[in-house]
């Protein structure tokens, strides 16, 4: 049953960071939307290594990649909305509606 | 898994929702940014526990550093960073509640209805040993493209966010020496 | 050697670092006194400690609007990451927690001062505190990434994460003497997370004291107590790290342990009083474009005497 449950936690972190990607108009609320999604994603990862095939390093690499992802999202992210932020001062995304393509 | 470890699961997840749910109902920016961080430590140490003390620890490390970091930009681009006049930053609420809410329902129900195998082999005594092993040996190619992609990550958001290129410092000539910045650096550059 | 602590080791370890960081600002207050040019005596050196019920006592300082728990949060949080962060040095070879990945642990707990220092600057909504609060975070992007190298030098040295495997691994030939740039990058990294000396700039006097501008009482002592046991952990962490641990001829291991920390701790106080404030904005520079190489370079000569051997 912890192997559920545990589960279960991971899909409720990963589901309140969808509500707040989004629900959130401020570009940097949705990247903590994300985040979150992303650390729900690290737990799941591992409790399935843990429960299912902790013989394997697979499993931990899954984490690895996450972690990276998550850097790497911050990282673009604070860039993007610094660039747009700089040529007309939005942070939000209704505001930025004109570069949906 | 012993006693101590069930109710360090149990509170550090209990911990975490708590804090996920805060991260979306707080004004306070920087409370905002503290309460994920205390969620993404909670999923430290749900690793740790787990059996993965490396990557647990290494979470935990990597997700103070980003969250002051965000702290920071947070406050730099939040209209009302301390939350003193409370307002709504939402939008399309209702949709997104159904969207959440629909994705968590199927996800536990494909949780608890799934065959999930049994498990299969043993952990090995140094779990630290074999993330290196993976990457370094079997997941090589992956380890190579997440630098690679750490490298593009970094150079772009460099060349996003800066303003000031080679050509504002040192002028058309590349010529202008010292060059021209606003705060001079340490080196004398 | 490894051997797993007693009961009482997890109570110990704070105990000892207290006395170490005691020892550190009665030292600082004595060497104050004679560069002074007042006489040295006993009072001298209890002064600092008088300042202890001095703080408690003082009225506590009101504020309009601050953010009382982030504040406290950031105010516990420096002193109790040091403490924390004791857990896996070790004395001899006794460690309270030998953890199998001491060093990241260590890191980690480092890393916590960021989150704690810049609470305690954004709580209490004043100016000066919060720039002390961003002055540490420019100053810890500039001070992380080489301690970093530098700790990752002797863990690659030694094929270990476990702190007593990296003070077992250096039988005689301490990594201070064939891998000098990691261990003064060290050094460094201890002052600056102490945010002592050169690296005092996020409670600079220029900021009418920065992140303690605003503290006062309980608050005030736990962030000045958090400087100087980070600086006492940092002296005892390099031992086992960069000086041999416990190894040593004719005596105990725990007695050249604690020699060599005093030493340490000596050394960080004397240095601390000679170099200047360095500025953020200034070392921020010179650590990615001279520190990070130089720490790379040095990470590279373990891996390949590793590799050869």
């Amino acid at each position: 049953m912890t192997f559920e449950l545990l589960l279960v936690l991971a899909a409720g972190l990963f589901c309140t960071g969808l509500f707040g990607a989004l629900s959130q108009q401020s570009i940097v609320m949705i990247m903590m939307g994300i985040e979150l999604m992303i650390g729900g994603i690290i737990a799941a990862a591992a409790v399935f290594w843990h429960f299912l095939a902790p013989a394997r390093g697979s499993g931990q690499v899954v984490i690895v990649a996450a972690v990276v992802a998550m850097a790497v999202e911050m990282a673009m992210g604070f860039a993007v909305t610094t660039a747009l932020y700089r040529a007309r001062q939005v942070d939000m995304t209704d505001m930025a509606e004109d570069l949906k393509g | 898994m012993g006693t101590t470890a069930m109710t360090l699961l149990a509170g550090l997840g209990v911990l975490a929702l708590v804090s996920g749910v805060l991260v979306f109902t707080l004004n306070s920016m920087a409370r905002v940014t503290f309460s994920l961080l205390a969620a993404l430590v909670c999923v430290g140490g749900v690793t740790a526990v787990l059996g993965l003390p490396y990557l647990g620890v290494v979470i935990v490390l990597m997700m103070v550093m980003e969250m002051v970091i965000m702290a920071v930009f947070m406050i730099a681009y939040m209209m009302n960073p301390a939350g003193l006049m409370p307002m709504s930053m939402l939008h399309n609420k209702r949709g997104a509640l159904a969207v959440s809410g629909v994705v968590f329902a199927a996800l536990v129900a494909g949780i608890l209805l799934a065959p999930w195998p049994d498990r299969t082999g043993a952990r090995p005594k140094d779990t630290t040993f074999q993330v290196g092993m993976a990457l370094m040996g079997e997941q090589m190619l992956t380890m190579v493209t997440l630098g690679f992609v750490l490298l593009a990550t970094m150079v772009g958001a460099t060349v996003l966010a800066t303003r000031r290129g080679r050509y504002d410092r040192l002028g058309d000539d590349l010529d202008r020496r010292p060059a021209d910045d606003p705060v001079r650096g340490g080196v004398g550059r | 050697m490894s051997e797993a602590g007693e009961w009482w080791t997890p109570l110990a370890a704070p105990g000892l670092l207290l006395v170490l960081a005691v020892l550190a600002t009665t030292g600082n207050a004595v060497l104050d006194a004679r560069s002074a040019g007042r006489p040295v005596t006993l009072a001298t050196a209890v002064r600092p400690l008088l300042g202890v019920p001095r703080v408690l006592a003082a009225q506590p300082r009101r504020l309009p609007t601050p953010d009382v728990l982030l504040w406290r949060a950031g105010a516990v949080t420096v002193p109790v990451a040091a403490v924390l962060s004791t857990l896996v040095i070790p004395v001899g070879s006794h460690a309270a927690a030998d953890l199998s990945v001491g060093v990241v642990w260590f890191n980690a707990m480092e890393v916590l001062t960021w989150a704690g220092l810049w609470l305690a600057g954004w709580g209490p909504d004043s100016v000066f505190s919060l720039i002390g609060g961003y002055r540490f975070l420019a100053l810890g992007l500039a001070y992380e990434l080489p301690l970093m190298f530098a700790l990752i030098s002797t863990a690659t040295g030694a094929q270990s994460l476990r702190v007593n495997d990296i003070a077992d691994a250096q039988h005689g030939l301490w990594y201070a003497v064939w891998m000098p740039v990691a261990f003064v990058v060290y050094l460094a990294g201890v002052l600056a997370f102490s945010f002592l000396g050169p690296f005092a700039y996020p409670a600079g006097r220029d900021l009418a004291g920065g992140v303690l501008a605003e503290a006062s009482g309980v608050d005030r002592l736990l962030l000045q107590a958090g400087r100087w046991l980070w600086l006492a952990s940092g002296a005892a962490m390099a031992v086992p790290l960069f000086l041999g641990g416990g190894a040593g001829p004719g005596l105990p291991g725990w007695v050249w342990s604690l020699v060599k920390t005093l030493l340490v701790l000596g050394l960080l106080v004397w240095v601390m009083r000679r170099v200047p404030v360095a500025r953020a904005d200034r070392y921020v520079e010179f650590a990615w474009v001279v520190l990070i190489p130089l720490t790379i370079a040095q990470t590279l000569v373990p891996a390949l005497v590793v590799l050869a051997r």
